[in-house]
């Protein structure tokens, strides 16, 4: 079969394409039902070009590209229709060995989550060499020499020094520069990046993209990228696919789709950028929360009696003052201290220092004594899958705090106050009858904000809380955040590393470093002149990427 | 002020649930899932039905097998035998407690109305008086007609030799029948185990909650504490206790249940430790919810997930433990019915093979089907059968 395959092809093609998707569905069986999650996906890939996959989460982005290597979990997915060509060579019907064969050696892989796609028990020597000895059939000390051949190339210091390093020694950026240098061990004809900078931080992303972009070159791969991100596939992609339902929608060149997207959906997530500016402060307005000196030390005990050598300084004199119906952005890379700042501040991690909640010390305040006050000081955190009670219905979780704070409120106003709560944040009001599982991302963080708001509290922590939704999604959220501040005169203290969202909410910023201010001030003056290079660096990485059309030139 | 962000293409907000038909069921959706999972071990379902099937039937036992009728009807009078003592004068005799087997009181209840026996007509402690061979003796249906009725008054035309006065499975060395100590035997097992292992769940579930919520110096001192406890030879504790006191039920229950209740504690506080860290733990406490609310609440239904999955094993391996202590004599007092007091009669007498085999497929067989249960209730939580 292989055979009939290649000879027809190279009939008709002059120049082959490196990899060729012809008409792929995926399906998934789930219980009894079938969900098609790709549905008649093709594309071409020539040596040298990179294609970037672009969707929002569900769109069979990751599904397609999982599927060129046969990595789906068969026999629950099974490819009904389709063919998938890597030189010629038919892939979907390859036998174990032969996929094998291909697999990290032909065509790598790298996954979105460097800590899990390492193995935490094997050395960073033993990780990479692995592939070496698998295809190549390197000896242990052959390889040696050409692992740290790989760390050199994908910039990591002193690569010699770093064989014996374990994944968790490692930061997420070398983390991920470790998984690069397994996928390119081999040099492969073709990458798959699936999502290779989302979970890393704004500068480290900028660092990664810049030396995927340089080995490509210089290796002449292919590369396939899938991302949800447009800011870096206008950087890397030659090509680009927009992916929607598990079909492509729209292709073409980049620089094409960019500056005249053609359909609706392309349109849509061009749109899609948080935009707006926050309601104007108001003089005068009267101050909400207030910290001098904030301080939250981990304690490091070491030795059998435990004792404490030293202590991590997650936030190491911290002065925060927010004003009502004002947003203050607490902005910073990941370690920097931002969230354990904003659950410090609602006391839900001890801290030292003084903390002013309207008028009232809290500090000192126990439990108890601090309960009446929680209702107008609530949190919406990043997760929207983990901060929601898998086993409640939405209405139990919304109703939670009422119950709390107004033991003695009739059913019926309990139930009112669920429905106004979930009106407000545009949903229907029978979502109340159904488990959070039902619900998309955003539809969930619109039920964390729902139960947040039902209180009716003067300050909002809002800590990253459009970071895990998708692009359309995200903005959707912050359009949504910003009505209910202008309607409620809501305090926000928000808690973010994505930069354009902060731009797009906030009055004032504080820039975080190792928990330390590094700068504040209003916002405008610190996205207009930044003064501290931190703050700089911070910028140019966000927005350089983050390319919004018209705002950096390349 | 609804804030609805219209005209916005979204496919994941188009897909809304809401459009979704709400099941009429009252069991949540992860809850349906489970029950299909736990429907699909076809093993497993059956094994749960027929050992309830069993249970319920072991509950009346009573009603099955008995020495006393179950109602009888003397001169016009409905009598309750089995719920009421009459004493025996009121029939002609003389003791406190009407003996029903008695030929004489039998026949007497006959010649003025009737009685309704249970299908097998001995109680666990009964002792048959017209075994026509030396106790143990075989089951009925191995001898002939003649040989069975022969210490009958009338032999084998007298009304007492009937299938309600066969010993289906032999008797045991004192002449007690086999089926109704089984009978017995497997209600106390199973009735032992239960409350041992509900009382031994809900402290274990509460302790490791405790330990595991609040950690800390708590949960330092308690693990400390269980270590050494458990460390205790639970067996030699047993024995010396039961060579000092009389054993009893409630006594056995007490002593075994000190060191059971440690089974569980080490999951649930591991399940505690785990939960106490998510985002919505740590947004109830942002509510204000208090400590013991959001332990009810919240943290234990997840930690119920592992609990349930081992309860069936924990209630096989408690009946196990009273099965061993009764087969070394340690166990229930004597004379009460006991599967591992058949079991050690079976060892005793090894030329009645009747005591070892029945006891031994019975205890196999209810160990057979709380292992498949459990089987099926560890798929059923098994989250990776999702799609399966």
């Amino acid at each position: 079969m292989t055979h009939s395959i290649r000879a027809r092809h190279s009939d008709e093609a002059v120049t082959e394409p490196l990899l060729s998707v012809r008409d792929l569905h995926v399906d998934f069986r789930q219980g009894e039902g079938v969900v098609h999650a790709v549905r008649g996906v093709s594309f071409d890939i020539n040596s040298g070009e990179t294609l970037a996959l672009v969707g929002e989460s569900g769109s069979g982005k990751s599904v397609t590209a999982l599927s060129v290597l046969k990595l789906l979990p068969y026999p629950a997915a099974s490819h009904p229709k389709g063919e998938i060509l890597f030189k010629g060579k038919e892939l979907l019907h390859a036998s174990d060995a032969e996929l094998r064969a291909v697999r990290g050696n032909d065509i790598s892989m790298i996954f979105q989550e460097p800590m899990t796609s390492l193995n935490p028990l094997h050395t960073v020597e033993r990780q990479v060499s692995e592939v070496l000895v698998t295809h190549r059939g390197m000896r242990p000390n052959q390889a040696r020499s050409r692992v740290v051949e790989l760390l050199e190339q994908v910039g990591i210091d002193k690569p010699a020094t770093r064989l014996a390093s374990f994944p968790h020694q490692l930061s997420g950026g070398q983390r991920q520069r470790v998984v690069i240098a397994m996928a390119l061990a081999n040099e492969p004809d073709l990458l798959i990046a699936d999502e290779p900078t989302t979970a890393l931080d704004v500068t480290v992303q900028a660092q990664i993209l810049e030396l995927l972009k340089r080995l490509q070159s210089r290796l002449g791969m292919a590369m396939l990228f899938i991302t949800h991100n447009l800011g870096i596939v206008r950087k890397m992609a030659d090509t680009t696919c927009i992916m929607t339902q598990g079909e492509i929608v729209e292709r073409g060149p980049t620089a094409d789709i960019f500056a005249t997207p053609q359909h609706s959906y392309t349109r849509h997530l061009l749109a899609a950028e948080p935009k707006g500016a926050p309601p104007a402060a108001r003089p005068g307005a009267e101050t909400i929360i207030e910290a001098r000196d904030l301080k939250v030390w981990f304690p490091i005990k070491r030795g059998l009696l435990r004792r404490t050598v030293g202590h991590i300084k997650a936030v190491d004199g911290v002065d925060v003052e927010l004003r009502e119906g004002e947003t203050l952005a607490v902005v910073g890379e990941s370690g920097s201290g931002k969230s354990t700042l904003g659950l410090a501040l609602l006391r839900l991690i001890s801290s030292r220092g003084r903390v002013v909640f309207l008028g009232h010390d809290i500090q000192g305040l126990s439990w108890k004594a601090l309960r009446p006050l929680r209702r107008h000081m609530q949190i919406v955190f990043q997760d929207p899958y983990g901060s929601l009670s898998p086993r409640l219905p939405v209405g139990d979780i919304i109703a939670e705090g009422i119950r709390v704070h107004q033991p003695r409120l009739a059913a019926a106003e309990l139930d009112r106050r669920v429905v106004q709560a979930l009106k407000d944040v545009g949903l229907d009001p029978a979502a109340r009858f159904r488990y959070p599982h039902e619900f998309s991302g955003g539809q969930r963080q619109r039920i964390a904000i729902a139960r947040a708001i039902v209180l009716e509290p003067k300050l909002l922590v809002l800590d990253e809380p459009t970071s895990a939704l998708d692009m359309s999604v995200q903005a959707q959220v912050v359009d949504l955040l910003r009505d209910l501040q202008r309607a409620r005169g809501l305090s926000y203290l928000f808690v973010s590393h994505d930069l354009k969202v902060v731009r797009a909410l906030a009055n004032a910023v504080i820039v975080l470093r190792n928990g330390k201010i590094v700068e504040q001030g209003s916002a405008d003056e610190i996205f207009a002149n930044p003064r501290a290079d931190y703050t700089k660096a911070l910028l140019a990485a966000a927005f350089e990427i983050e390319a919004v059309p018209g705002i950096v030139a390349q | 002020m609804p804030v609805v962000s219209a005209g916005v293409y979204s496919p994941s907000l188009a897909r809304s649930p809401a459009d979704a038909p709400r099941s009429a069921s009252r069991l949540s959706p992860i809850n349906q899932r489970r029950l299909a999972n736990f429907r699909k071990n076809r093993r497993g379902y059956w094994s749960l039905w027929i050992f309830l099937a069993l249970f319920v039937a072991a509950l009346f036992a009573e009603v099955i097998v008995n020495d006393r009728p179950i109602i009888a009807s003397y001169k016009g009078e409905l009598l309750f035998p089995i719920i009421v003592d009459y004493p025996e004068t009121r029939f002609g005799g003389f003791l406190a407690v009407t003996a029903y087997r008695d030929p004489f009181i039998a026949d007497e209840i006959e010649a003025n109305g009737w009685m309704l026996w249970p299908p097998v007509r001995f109680s666990y402690r009964t002792v048959d008086e017209a075994l026509p061979v030396p106790a143990p003796a075989p089951p009925s249906w191995m001898m002939s007609p003649d040989e069975r009725c022969q210490r009958h008054p009338l032999g084998i035309d007298d009304p007492g030799c009937n299938y309600g006065n066969f010993h289906w499975l032999g008797t045991d060395d004192q002449g007690r029948d086999v089926v109704a100590r089984l009978i017995y035997g497997f209600r106390i097992s199973v009735l032992f185990g239960l409350i041992l292992t509900t009382v031994s769940s809900v402290i274990g579930v509460a302790a490791g909650a405790v330990q595991g919520y609040f950690g800390g110096w708590i949960d330092l001192m308690f693990q400390r504490f269980i270590e050494i406890w458990t460390s205790i030879p639970e067996l030699y504790l047993l024995l010396i206790i039961s060579s000092v006191l009389v054993p009893s039920f409630w006594l056995l229950l007490g002593i075994l249940l000190l060191f059971s209740w440690v089974a569980l504690v080490g999951v649930v506080r591991a399940e505690f430790l785990r939960g106490r860290n998510f985002e919505y733990i740590m947004a109830a406490r942002a509510l204000g919810v208090s400590n013991w609310t959001i332990i009810l609440r919240h943290l234990l239904p997840n930690a119920m997930v592992a609990t349930l999955t081992f309860m069936p094993f924990i209630l096989g391996s408690s009946i196990t433990t009273l099965t061993a202590l009764d087969f070394l004599g340690f166990g229930l007092p004597p004379g009460s019915a006991s599967l591992g007091e058949l079991l050690a009669q079976g060892k005793n007498n090894l030329q009645a093979p009747w005591l070892g085999l029945t006891g031994f497929a019975v205890i196999s067989l209810m160990l057979s089907l709380l292992i498949f249960v459990g089987e099926a209730v560890r798929d059923a939580f098994d989250p990776r059968k999702t799609f399966g």
